[in-house]
Protein backbone atom coordinates (compact mmCIF):
# COMPACT_ATOMS: atom_id res chain seq x y z
CA UNK A 1 0.00 0.00 0.00
CA UNK A 2 1.50 3.07 -0.69
CA UNK A 3 1.86 5.92 2.23
CA UNK A 4 0.30 8.57 0.65
CA UNK A 5 -3.32 6.80 0.64
CA UNK A 6 -3.32 5.50 3.78
CA UNK A 7 -5.37 7.42 6.99
CA UNK A 8 -3.87 10.57 8.30
CA UNK A 9 -4.04 8.41 12.09
CA UNK A 10 -2.29 5.22 10.82
CA UNK A 11 -0.03 7.10 8.58
CA UNK A 12 1.83 9.05 11.87
CA UNK A 13 1.47 5.84 13.73
CA UNK A 14 4.27 4.01 11.45
CA UNK A 15 6.01 7.20 10.93
CA UNK A 16 7.01 7.31 14.95
CA UNK A 17 6.94 3.80 15.03
CA UNK A 18 10.00 4.26 12.63
CA UNK A 19 11.35 7.12 14.03
CA UNK A 20 11.48 5.22 17.44
CA UNK A 21 13.04 2.31 16.00
CA UNK A 22 15.81 4.74 14.32
CA UNK A 23 16.43 6.44 17.90
CA UNK A 24 16.87 3.21 19.47
CA UNK A 25 19.46 2.13 17.29
CA UNK A 26 21.09 5.75 17.13
CA UNK A 27 21.22 5.23 21.08
CA UNK A 28 22.38 1.89 20.32
CA UNK A 29 25.64 3.00 18.42
CA UNK A 30 26.42 5.70 20.98
CA UNK A 31 26.58 2.96 23.62
CA UNK A 32 28.18 0.51 22.08
CA UNK A 33 30.52 2.86 20.69
CA UNK A 34 31.50 3.84 24.07
CA UNK A 35 32.44 0.58 25.40
CA UNK A 36 35.16 0.26 22.78
CA UNK A 37 37.46 2.81 24.91
CA UNK A 38 36.07 0.79 28.23
CA UNK A 39 37.73 -2.50 26.16
CA UNK A 40 40.07 -1.65 24.94
CA UNK A 41 41.65 -0.52 28.49
CA UNK A 42 40.12 -3.67 30.14
CA UNK A 43 42.25 -5.33 26.66
CA UNK A 44 45.16 -3.49 28.07
CA UNK A 45 45.54 -4.80 31.62
CA UNK A 46 44.43 -8.08 30.68
CA UNK A 47 47.23 -8.25 27.90
CA UNK A 48 49.79 -6.80 29.77
CA UNK A 49 49.11 -8.88 32.18
CA UNK A 50 48.75 -12.31 30.56
CA UNK A 51 52.26 -11.29 28.84
CA UNK A 52 53.94 -10.62 32.42
CA UNK A 53 52.60 -13.63 34.04
CA UNK A 54 55.69 -15.74 33.05
CA UNK A 55 58.28 -13.40 34.32
CA UNK A 56 56.09 -12.77 37.52
CA UNK A 57 56.01 -16.00 38.09
CA UNK A 58 59.77 -17.05 38.05
CA UNK A 59 60.88 -13.82 39.73
CA UNK A 60 57.60 -13.27 42.22
CA UNK A 61 57.63 -9.37 43.66
CA UNK A 62 61.25 -9.11 44.18
CA UNK A 63 61.33 -8.69 40.06
CA UNK A 64 60.21 -5.04 41.50
CA UNK A 65 63.17 -4.48 43.77
CA UNK A 66 65.83 -6.99 42.11
CA UNK A 67 68.44 -4.93 40.76
CA UNK A 68 69.85 -7.92 39.01
CA UNK A 69 69.35 -7.22 34.83
CA UNK A 70 70.96 -10.72 33.77
CA UNK A 71 69.96 -12.04 30.02
CA UNK A 72 73.00 -14.08 30.04
CA UNK A 73 71.54 -17.83 29.21
CA UNK A 74 71.51 -20.25 32.15
CA UNK A 75 71.62 -17.29 34.67
CA UNK A 76 68.88 -15.70 33.27
CA UNK A 77 68.09 -13.47 36.15
CA UNK A 78 65.68 -10.18 35.90
CA UNK A 79 65.16 -7.00 37.87
CA UNK A 80 63.31 -4.17 37.68
CA UNK A 81 64.19 -1.76 40.14
CA UNK A 82 67.21 0.18 38.06
CA UNK A 83 64.78 1.27 35.74
CA UNK A 84 62.18 2.07 38.34
CA UNK A 85 64.44 3.88 40.00
CA UNK A 86 66.20 5.94 36.74
CA UNK A 87 62.49 6.68 35.38
CA UNK A 88 61.90 8.54 39.03
CA UNK A 89 64.97 9.68 39.28
CA UNK A 90 64.97 11.43 36.00
CA UNK A 91 61.14 12.41 35.85
CA UNK A 92 61.31 13.69 39.39
CA UNK A 93 64.85 15.89 38.55
CA UNK A 94 63.47 17.07 35.04
CA UNK A 95 60.11 18.28 37.00
CA UNK A 96 62.30 20.31 39.54
CA UNK A 97 63.82 21.61 36.44
CA UNK A 98 60.66 22.68 34.35
CA UNK A 99 59.32 24.52 37.96
CA UNK A 100 61.02 28.07 37.85
CA UNK A 101 60.65 27.97 34.01
CA UNK A 102 56.86 26.81 33.72
CA UNK A 103 55.60 29.14 36.58
CA UNK A 104 57.57 32.00 34.86
CA UNK A 105 55.78 31.28 31.70
CA UNK A 106 52.25 30.91 33.38
CA UNK A 107 52.80 34.22 35.24
CA UNK A 108 53.72 35.89 31.54
CA UNK A 109 50.64 34.86 30.51
CA UNK A 110 47.79 34.94 32.89
CA UNK A 111 49.18 37.48 34.88
CA UNK A 112 51.97 39.59 33.56
CA UNK A 113 50.77 40.13 29.87
CA UNK A 114 47.45 38.57 30.03
CA UNK A 115 45.63 38.88 26.56
CA UNK A 116 48.08 41.17 25.05
CA UNK A 117 50.05 40.27 21.60
CA UNK A 118 53.20 39.30 23.29
CA UNK A 119 51.60 36.76 24.97
CA UNK A 120 50.07 35.29 22.32
CA UNK A 121 53.30 35.05 20.58
CA UNK A 122 54.97 33.03 23.81
CA UNK A 123 52.25 31.18 24.17
CA UNK A 124 52.26 29.75 20.98
CA UNK A 125 55.71 28.80 21.30
CA UNK A 126 55.42 27.53 24.46
CA UNK A 127 52.40 24.85 22.66
CA UNK A 128 54.93 23.99 19.91
CA UNK A 129 57.27 22.90 22.25
CA UNK A 130 54.95 20.33 22.85
CA UNK A 131 54.55 19.42 19.24
CA UNK A 132 58.32 18.70 18.76
CA UNK A 133 58.88 15.00 18.60
CA UNK A 134 60.34 13.68 20.87
CA UNK A 135 63.24 12.08 18.68
CA UNK A 136 64.08 15.63 17.75
CA UNK A 137 64.48 16.45 21.09
CA UNK A 138 67.00 13.34 21.69
CA UNK A 139 68.67 14.59 18.52
CA UNK A 140 69.55 18.21 19.70
CA UNK A 141 70.09 17.00 23.42
CA UNK A 142 72.54 14.62 21.82
CA UNK A 143 74.09 17.24 19.18
CA UNK A 144 74.11 20.51 21.10
CA UNK A 145 73.75 19.99 24.43
CA UNK A 146 75.49 17.22 25.50
CA UNK A 147 79.00 18.68 24.10
CA UNK A 148 77.77 21.94 25.83
CA UNK A 149 77.73 19.92 29.08
CA UNK A 150 81.11 18.08 27.94
CA UNK A 151 82.72 20.94 28.15
CA UNK A 152 81.20 22.06 31.39
CA UNK A 153 83.03 18.52 33.07
CA UNK A 154 80.30 16.64 32.94
CA UNK A 155 81.71 12.86 32.94
CA UNK A 156 80.87 10.01 31.01
CA UNK A 157 80.38 11.86 27.32
CA UNK A 158 77.87 13.81 28.85
CA UNK A 159 75.36 11.09 28.84
CA UNK A 160 72.92 10.55 31.95
CA UNK A 161 70.58 11.04 34.31
CA UNK A 162 71.54 14.94 34.13
CA UNK A 163 71.70 15.44 30.68
CA UNK A 164 68.56 13.48 30.46
CA UNK A 165 66.37 15.57 33.11
CA UNK A 166 66.99 18.82 31.09
CA UNK A 167 65.80 17.74 28.10
CA UNK A 168 62.78 16.05 29.59
CA UNK A 169 62.49 19.38 32.07
CA UNK A 170 61.61 21.34 28.09
CA UNK A 171 59.31 18.59 26.69
CA UNK A 172 57.03 18.77 29.83
CA UNK A 173 56.84 22.85 30.40
CA UNK A 174 54.39 23.02 28.34
CA UNK A 175 52.06 20.45 29.93
CA UNK A 176 52.35 21.99 33.26
CA UNK A 177 51.97 25.62 32.37
CA UNK A 178 48.64 24.90 29.65
CA UNK A 179 46.92 24.38 33.29
CA UNK A 180 48.56 26.54 35.31
CA UNK A 181 48.10 29.73 33.30
CA UNK A 182 44.15 29.02 32.78
CA UNK A 183 43.39 28.55 36.13
CA UNK A 184 45.85 31.95 37.26
CA UNK A 185 44.05 33.50 34.76
CA UNK A 186 40.84 33.11 36.34
CA UNK A 187 41.72 33.91 39.42
CA UNK A 188 38.92 36.65 40.61
CA UNK A 189 40.34 40.44 39.60
CA UNK A 190 38.48 41.64 43.20
CA UNK A 191 40.62 39.57 45.09
CA UNK A 192 43.68 41.00 43.26
CA UNK A 193 42.73 44.96 43.82
CA UNK A 194 42.14 44.45 47.64
CA UNK A 195 45.24 43.75 47.88
CA UNK A 196 46.61 46.39 45.73
CA UNK A 197 44.15 48.84 47.53
CA UNK A 198 46.15 47.72 50.87
CA UNK A 199 49.50 48.55 48.90
CA UNK A 200 50.71 45.67 48.08
CA UNK A 201 53.27 45.59 45.22
CA UNK A 202 52.75 42.67 41.98
CA UNK A 203 54.91 40.44 43.46
CA UNK A 204 53.33 40.78 46.79
CA UNK A 205 49.55 39.87 44.66
CA UNK A 206 51.34 37.38 42.92
CA UNK A 207 52.32 35.47 46.19
CA UNK A 208 49.76 36.48 48.65
CA UNK A 209 46.78 36.17 46.35
CA UNK A 210 47.20 34.85 42.86
CA UNK A 211 49.19 31.76 43.87
CA UNK A 212 47.49 30.53 47.06
CA UNK A 213 43.60 30.84 45.14
CA UNK A 214 45.36 28.77 42.02
CA UNK A 215 47.11 26.53 43.99
CA UNK A 216 45.71 23.24 43.08
CA UNK A 217 45.30 24.23 39.82
CA UNK A 218 49.04 24.79 39.41
CA UNK A 219 49.44 21.50 41.29
CA UNK A 220 47.40 19.34 39.22
CA UNK A 221 49.30 20.82 36.30
CA UNK A 222 52.80 19.84 37.82
CA UNK A 223 51.28 16.70 38.57
CA UNK A 224 50.09 15.81 34.62
CA UNK A 225 53.46 17.15 33.54
CA UNK A 226 55.24 14.65 35.83
CA UNK A 227 53.44 11.67 34.51
CA UNK A 228 54.19 12.97 30.84
CA UNK A 229 57.84 12.45 32.01
CA UNK A 230 57.59 9.21 33.24
CA UNK A 231 56.40 7.96 30.08
CA UNK A 232 59.03 9.39 27.68
CA UNK A 233 61.28 7.06 25.69
CA UNK A 234 63.02 8.33 22.46
CA UNK A 235 64.90 11.57 24.12
CA UNK A 236 65.62 9.49 27.24
CA UNK A 237 67.17 6.70 25.45
CA UNK A 238 69.30 8.35 23.44
CA UNK A 239 70.75 10.81 26.15
CA UNK A 240 70.66 8.44 29.85
CA UNK A 241 73.72 6.48 28.25
CA UNK A 242 71.46 3.14 28.93
CA UNK A 243 73.56 1.81 31.91
CA UNK A 244 71.48 -1.09 33.64
CA UNK A 245 72.44 -0.18 36.67
CA UNK A 246 70.75 1.61 39.67
CA UNK A 247 71.67 5.17 39.37
CA UNK A 248 74.57 6.38 42.14
CA UNK A 249 73.99 10.40 41.65
CA UNK A 250 72.74 12.77 39.28
CA UNK A 251 75.54 12.75 36.77
CA UNK A 252 75.54 8.91 36.92
CA UNK A 253 74.50 6.71 33.29
CA UNK A 254 71.47 5.06 34.21
CA UNK A 255 67.86 3.97 31.81
CA UNK A 256 64.22 4.27 32.43
CA UNK A 257 61.57 1.58 32.14
CA UNK A 258 60.49 3.11 29.02
CA UNK A 259 63.60 3.70 27.08
CA UNK A 260 64.86 -0.46 28.54
CA UNK A 261 61.46 -1.79 26.74
CA UNK A 262 62.65 0.45 23.55
CA UNK A 263 66.37 -0.77 24.16
CA UNK A 264 66.13 -4.35 24.41
CA UNK A 265 62.39 -5.33 22.38
CA UNK A 266 64.12 -5.98 19.53
CA UNK A 267 66.34 -9.35 20.53
CA UNK A 268 64.21 -10.39 23.46
CA UNK A 269 61.96 -12.95 23.53
CA UNK A 270 60.63 -15.55 25.92
CA UNK A 271 61.89 -14.53 29.67
CA UNK A 272 63.23 -11.72 28.62
CA UNK A 273 60.14 -10.52 26.27
CA UNK A 274 57.93 -11.36 29.60
CA UNK A 275 59.86 -8.66 31.66
CA UNK A 276 59.98 -6.00 29.55
CA UNK A 277 55.95 -6.64 29.22
CA UNK A 278 55.95 -6.90 32.91
CA UNK A 279 57.70 -3.51 33.04
CA UNK A 280 55.70 -2.06 30.64
CA UNK A 281 52.74 -3.27 33.16
CA UNK A 282 54.56 -1.16 36.06
CA UNK A 283 54.91 1.09 33.75
CA UNK A 284 51.24 1.61 32.94
CA UNK A 285 50.46 0.97 36.41
CA UNK A 286 52.80 4.28 37.78
CA UNK A 287 51.58 6.54 35.19
CA UNK A 288 47.97 5.62 35.43
CA UNK A 289 47.63 6.71 39.08
CA UNK A 290 50.20 9.45 38.32
CA UNK A 291 47.15 10.75 35.97
CA UNK A 292 44.44 9.47 37.96
CA UNK A 293 45.76 11.97 41.13
CA UNK A 294 46.01 14.57 38.37
CA UNK A 295 42.39 14.52 37.22
CA UNK A 296 41.26 14.18 40.85
CA UNK A 297 42.57 17.45 41.92
CA UNK A 298 41.14 19.06 38.73
CA UNK A 299 37.69 17.62 39.34
CA UNK A 300 37.89 18.69 43.01
CA UNK A 301 38.21 22.34 41.25
CA UNK A 302 34.79 22.02 39.44
CA UNK B 1 61.56 63.35 58.41
CA UNK B 2 60.81 61.49 61.64
CA UNK B 3 62.57 57.97 61.80
CA UNK B 4 59.57 56.19 61.22
CA UNK B 5 58.77 57.97 57.98
CA UNK B 6 62.29 57.44 57.18
CA UNK B 7 61.64 53.20 57.83
CA UNK B 8 58.62 53.33 56.01
CA UNK B 9 59.79 55.09 52.77
CA UNK B 10 63.45 52.46 52.92
CA UNK B 11 60.79 49.68 53.62
CA UNK B 12 58.94 50.94 50.37
CA UNK B 13 61.61 51.32 47.99
CA UNK B 14 63.23 47.79 49.23
CA UNK B 15 59.83 46.27 48.37
CA UNK B 16 59.22 47.76 44.80
CA UNK B 17 62.91 46.99 44.09
CA UNK B 18 61.95 43.04 45.18
CA UNK B 19 59.16 43.76 42.39
CA UNK B 20 60.82 44.88 39.91
CA UNK B 21 63.63 42.03 40.15
CA UNK B 22 61.00 39.62 40.88
CA UNK B 23 59.90 40.74 37.44
CA UNK B 24 62.86 40.91 35.51
CA UNK B 25 63.56 37.25 36.85
CA UNK B 26 60.34 35.99 35.38
CA UNK B 27 60.91 37.67 31.91
CA UNK B 28 64.34 36.25 31.57
CA UNK B 29 63.15 32.66 32.77
CA UNK B 30 60.27 32.68 29.86
CA UNK B 31 62.88 33.56 27.46
CA UNK B 32 64.98 30.63 28.53
CA UNK B 33 62.04 28.81 28.18
CA UNK B 34 61.40 29.53 24.76
CA UNK B 35 64.53 29.53 23.70
CA UNK B 36 64.82 25.91 22.67
CA UNK B 37 62.11 25.80 20.08
CA UNK B 38 64.04 28.10 17.91
CA UNK B 39 67.49 26.71 18.91
CA UNK B 40 66.19 23.68 17.54
CA UNK B 41 64.57 25.06 14.42
CA UNK B 42 67.67 26.84 13.69
CA UNK B 43 69.66 23.65 13.74
CA UNK B 44 67.95 21.64 11.74
CA UNK B 45 67.31 24.33 8.53
CA UNK B 46 71.21 25.01 8.88
CA UNK B 47 72.43 20.98 8.72
CA UNK B 48 69.46 19.93 6.69
CA UNK B 49 67.86 22.64 4.16
CA UNK B 50 70.58 21.30 1.62
CA UNK B 51 68.88 18.10 1.67
CA UNK B 52 65.92 19.04 0.47
CA UNK B 53 64.96 18.80 -2.73
CA UNK B 54 62.34 16.60 -5.24
CA UNK B 55 64.93 13.64 -4.92
CA UNK B 56 64.19 13.50 -0.73
CA UNK B 57 60.90 13.12 -1.12
CA UNK B 58 60.64 10.53 -4.02
CA UNK B 59 63.68 8.35 -3.53
CA UNK B 60 64.55 5.70 -1.06
CA UNK B 61 67.47 6.21 1.23
CA UNK B 62 70.72 4.82 -0.29
CA UNK B 63 72.30 1.82 0.88
CA UNK B 64 75.56 2.47 3.52
CA UNK B 65 77.91 1.97 1.38
CA UNK B 66 76.60 4.44 -1.58
CA UNK B 67 76.39 6.98 1.60
CA UNK B 68 80.32 6.05 2.60
CA UNK B 69 81.28 6.38 -0.82
CA UNK B 70 79.34 10.11 -1.32
CA UNK B 71 80.20 11.40 2.18
CA UNK B 72 84.07 10.33 1.06
CA UNK B 73 83.71 12.06 -2.12
CA UNK B 74 82.34 15.42 -0.27
CA UNK B 75 79.07 15.23 -1.78
CA UNK B 76 75.48 15.19 -0.34
CA UNK B 77 74.18 11.63 0.30
CA UNK B 78 71.82 10.72 -2.74
CA UNK B 79 68.32 9.49 -2.73
CA UNK B 80 65.75 10.54 0.20
CA UNK B 81 63.05 9.02 2.32
CA UNK B 82 60.13 8.41 0.57
CA UNK B 83 59.63 4.54 2.02
CA UNK B 84 59.42 7.00 4.85
CA UNK B 85 57.13 9.41 4.34
CA UNK B 86 54.57 6.90 2.42
CA UNK B 87 54.41 4.81 5.69
CA UNK B 88 53.89 7.30 7.50
CA UNK B 89 50.76 8.91 5.44
CA UNK B 90 50.05 5.05 5.27
CA UNK B 91 49.76 4.58 9.17
CA UNK B 92 48.71 7.93 9.94
CA UNK B 93 45.34 7.70 7.55
CA UNK B 94 44.74 4.17 8.86
CA UNK B 95 45.01 5.23 12.61
CA UNK B 96 42.80 7.88 11.49
CA UNK B 97 40.31 6.09 9.96
CA UNK B 98 40.20 3.59 13.02
CA UNK B 99 39.93 6.18 15.89
CA UNK B 100 37.70 9.17 14.28
CA UNK B 101 34.80 7.40 14.08
CA UNK B 102 35.18 5.78 17.39
CA UNK B 103 36.20 8.72 19.19
CA UNK B 104 33.34 11.37 17.50
CA UNK B 105 30.44 8.71 18.37
CA UNK B 106 31.89 8.23 21.80
CA UNK B 107 32.83 11.63 21.89
CA UNK B 108 28.82 12.21 21.25
CA UNK B 109 27.53 9.50 23.71
CA UNK B 110 29.37 11.54 26.76
CA UNK B 111 27.92 15.16 25.27
CA UNK B 112 24.67 13.23 25.44
CA UNK B 113 24.54 11.46 28.70
CA UNK B 114 26.36 13.54 31.16
CA UNK B 115 25.33 12.16 34.75
CA UNK B 116 25.53 8.68 33.72
CA UNK B 117 27.66 6.16 35.32
CA UNK B 118 29.11 4.87 32.54
CA UNK B 119 29.20 7.94 30.94
CA UNK B 120 31.84 9.09 33.86
CA UNK B 121 33.21 5.61 33.53
CA UNK B 122 34.08 6.36 29.87
CA UNK B 123 35.12 9.73 30.76
CA UNK B 124 37.78 8.88 33.29
CA UNK B 125 39.20 5.83 31.72
CA UNK B 126 39.58 7.88 28.42
CA UNK B 127 41.76 10.58 30.40
CA UNK B 128 43.85 7.72 31.74
CA UNK B 129 44.28 6.23 28.62
CA UNK B 130 45.43 9.60 27.32
CA UNK B 131 48.29 9.57 29.68
CA UNK B 132 49.44 5.47 28.94
CA UNK B 133 52.85 6.03 27.60
CA UNK B 134 53.27 5.56 23.77
CA UNK B 135 55.84 2.28 24.23
CA UNK B 136 53.10 0.87 26.45
CA UNK B 137 50.81 1.25 23.28
CA UNK B 138 53.38 -0.21 21.26
CA UNK B 139 53.50 -3.32 23.46
CA UNK B 140 49.41 -3.82 23.44
CA UNK B 141 49.93 -3.42 19.15
CA UNK B 142 52.35 -5.96 19.51
CA UNK B 143 50.77 -8.83 21.71
CA UNK B 144 47.08 -7.89 19.50
CA UNK B 145 48.68 -7.85 15.92
CA UNK B 146 51.81 -8.28 15.56
CA UNK B 147 52.26 -11.78 17.13
CA UNK B 148 48.14 -13.32 16.64
CA UNK B 149 46.67 -11.30 13.29
CA UNK B 150 49.73 -10.45 10.86
CA UNK B 151 52.30 -12.92 12.91
CA UNK B 152 54.79 -10.16 12.09
CA UNK B 153 55.95 -6.56 12.12
CA UNK B 154 53.32 -4.52 10.16
CA UNK B 155 52.09 -1.34 9.18
CA UNK B 156 48.76 -2.14 10.96
CA UNK B 157 50.01 -3.06 14.30
CA UNK B 158 51.50 0.40 13.73
CA UNK B 159 48.61 2.34 13.27
CA UNK B 160 46.96 0.04 15.74
CA UNK B 161 49.50 1.40 18.85
CA UNK B 162 48.56 5.11 17.17
CA UNK B 163 45.06 4.70 16.87
CA UNK B 164 44.82 3.96 20.73
CA UNK B 165 47.06 6.83 20.81
CA UNK B 166 44.27 9.51 19.15
CA UNK B 167 41.02 7.66 20.22
CA UNK B 168 40.77 9.34 23.85
CA UNK B 169 42.00 13.13 22.44
CA UNK B 170 39.99 12.93 19.92
CA UNK B 171 36.83 11.57 22.34
CA UNK B 172 37.64 14.65 24.64
CA UNK B 173 37.96 17.54 22.03
CA UNK B 174 34.87 16.42 20.59
CA UNK B 175 33.28 16.47 24.13
CA UNK B 176 34.35 19.55 25.09
CA UNK B 177 33.46 21.29 21.25
CA UNK B 178 29.80 19.95 21.34
CA UNK B 179 29.37 21.82 24.85
CA UNK B 180 30.07 25.02 23.47
CA UNK B 181 27.14 24.47 21.10
CA UNK B 182 23.92 26.62 22.21
CA UNK B 183 21.15 23.95 23.38
CA UNK B 184 18.88 25.56 21.52
CA UNK B 185 20.46 24.60 17.95
CA UNK B 186 19.53 21.35 18.94
CA UNK B 187 16.27 21.53 20.61
CA UNK B 188 14.81 23.53 17.21
CA UNK B 189 15.93 20.13 15.63
CA UNK B 190 14.02 17.63 18.08
CA UNK B 191 10.81 20.19 18.13
CA UNK B 192 10.79 19.75 14.45
CA UNK B 193 10.61 15.79 15.03
CA UNK B 194 13.90 15.03 13.43
CA UNK B 195 14.92 11.69 14.03
CA UNK B 196 18.09 11.42 16.22
CA UNK B 197 20.95 9.93 13.89
CA UNK B 198 18.97 12.78 11.88
CA UNK B 199 19.91 15.76 14.87
CA UNK B 200 23.49 14.36 15.27
CA UNK B 201 24.85 13.84 11.55
CA UNK B 202 22.78 17.63 10.69
CA UNK B 203 23.06 19.07 13.73
CA UNK B 204 25.67 18.34 15.98
CA UNK B 205 28.63 17.97 13.76
CA UNK B 206 28.17 20.56 11.07
CA UNK B 207 27.51 22.93 13.95
CA UNK B 208 31.08 21.60 15.84
CA UNK B 209 32.71 20.76 12.60
CA UNK B 210 35.60 23.49 12.83
CA UNK B 211 36.10 22.17 16.45
CA UNK B 212 36.33 18.59 15.71
CA UNK B 213 38.50 18.89 13.24
CA UNK B 214 40.85 21.00 15.13
CA UNK B 215 40.70 17.82 17.97
CA UNK B 216 41.55 15.70 14.68
CA UNK B 217 44.61 17.60 13.10
CA UNK B 218 45.93 18.02 17.01
CA UNK B 219 45.41 14.31 16.99
CA UNK B 220 47.14 13.92 14.01
CA UNK B 221 50.24 16.26 14.72
CA UNK B 222 50.96 14.40 18.15
CA UNK B 223 50.90 10.27 16.30
CA UNK B 224 53.44 11.90 13.41
CA UNK B 225 56.43 12.05 15.30
CA UNK B 226 55.98 9.35 17.06
CA UNK B 227 58.82 6.43 17.29
CA UNK B 228 58.96 4.22 20.29
CA UNK B 229 55.23 2.76 19.78
CA UNK B 230 56.40 2.01 16.12
CA UNK B 231 59.64 0.32 16.52
CA UNK B 232 57.65 -2.07 18.51
CA UNK B 233 55.03 -3.14 15.81
CA UNK B 234 56.47 -1.58 12.44
CA UNK B 235 59.94 -2.10 12.54
CA UNK B 236 61.12 -0.55 9.12
CA UNK B 237 61.36 -1.23 5.79
CA UNK B 238 64.13 -0.21 3.05
CA UNK B 239 61.12 -0.07 0.45
CA UNK B 240 58.01 1.45 -0.33
CA UNK B 241 55.52 -0.40 1.09
CA UNK B 242 51.79 -0.22 1.03
CA UNK B 243 50.98 -3.74 2.11
CA UNK B 244 49.65 -2.91 5.52
CA UNK B 245 50.25 -6.83 6.63
CA UNK B 246 54.03 -6.35 6.13
CA UNK B 247 56.53 -4.15 7.86
CA UNK B 248 56.39 -0.50 6.93
CA UNK B 249 58.92 2.70 7.39
CA UNK B 250 58.06 5.95 9.04
CA UNK B 251 60.20 9.52 8.77
CA UNK B 252 60.22 9.06 12.59
CA UNK B 253 61.41 5.39 12.54
CA UNK B 254 63.94 6.69 9.31
CA UNK B 255 65.67 9.15 11.64
CA UNK B 256 66.45 6.59 14.12
CA UNK B 257 67.96 4.21 11.85
CA UNK B 258 70.04 7.17 10.07
CA UNK B 259 71.09 7.96 14.02
CA UNK B 260 72.39 4.65 14.47
CA UNK B 261 74.24 4.84 11.09
CA UNK B 262 77.29 6.80 10.55
CA UNK B 263 77.69 6.65 6.84
CA UNK B 264 73.72 7.73 6.99
CA UNK B 265 73.76 10.03 9.98
CA UNK B 266 73.77 13.30 7.93
CA UNK B 267 70.56 12.35 6.91
CA UNK B 268 68.82 12.93 10.19
CA UNK B 269 68.80 16.81 9.81
CA UNK B 270 66.78 16.82 6.60
CA UNK B 271 64.41 14.08 7.74
CA UNK B 272 64.00 15.89 11.03
CA UNK B 273 63.30 19.42 9.52
CA UNK B 274 60.90 17.35 7.21
CA UNK B 275 59.23 15.65 10.31
CA UNK B 276 58.59 19.03 11.98
CA UNK B 277 57.42 20.88 9.43
CA UNK B 278 54.75 18.71 8.85
CA UNK B 279 54.06 18.70 12.44
CA UNK B 280 54.12 22.43 13.22
CA UNK B 281 52.23 22.76 10.19
CA UNK B 282 49.47 20.87 11.11
CA UNK B 283 49.66 22.53 14.79
CA UNK B 284 49.10 25.99 13.42
CA UNK B 285 46.47 24.95 10.94
CA UNK B 286 45.02 23.66 13.75
CA UNK B 287 45.16 26.85 16.08
CA UNK B 288 43.95 29.28 13.00
CA UNK B 289 41.17 27.02 12.86
CA UNK B 290 40.59 26.96 16.39
CA UNK B 291 40.79 30.74 16.90
CA UNK B 292 38.62 31.57 14.34
CA UNK B 293 35.69 29.95 15.32
CA UNK B 294 35.85 31.04 19.15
Amino acid sequence: MELGKLPEKQFSQLLKVHQMNSDKITKGVLLLSSFVILFVAGGMIFSLVEGAIPALKSFGLSFIWSNNWNPTEGKENYGALPFIAGTIITSVAALLISLPLSFSVSLFLGEYYRGTRIAKILGTMVDLLAGIPSIVYGLWGFYVLRPLLIDLGLPNQGFGIFTASIILAIMIIPYATSLSNEIITMVPNELKEAAYSLGATRSEVIFNVVVPSARSGIIAGYILSFGRALGETMAVTMLIGNANIVPDGFFSTGNTMASVIANQFGEADGLKLSSLIAIGLLLFLITGIINAIGKYIIKRMG
Amino acid sequence: MNSAAKITAANLSRRTLKDKLFKGLVLFLSLITISPIVLIIYKLVEKGYRQISLDFIIKTPPNTFEAMTALSNGELIPGGIANGITGTLLMVVLASVIAIPVGVITGIYLYENPGKPLANLTRNISDILQGVPSIVLGLIAYMWIVKPITSGFSALAGSVSLSIMMLPMIVRSTEETLKMIPQSIKEAAVALGVPYYKVILRVLIPTGFSGLLTGILLGISRILGETAPLMLTALGSSVINLDITKPTSAVPLLIWEFYNDPNMVDLIWSSSLLLMGMVLTLNLVSKRIAARTK
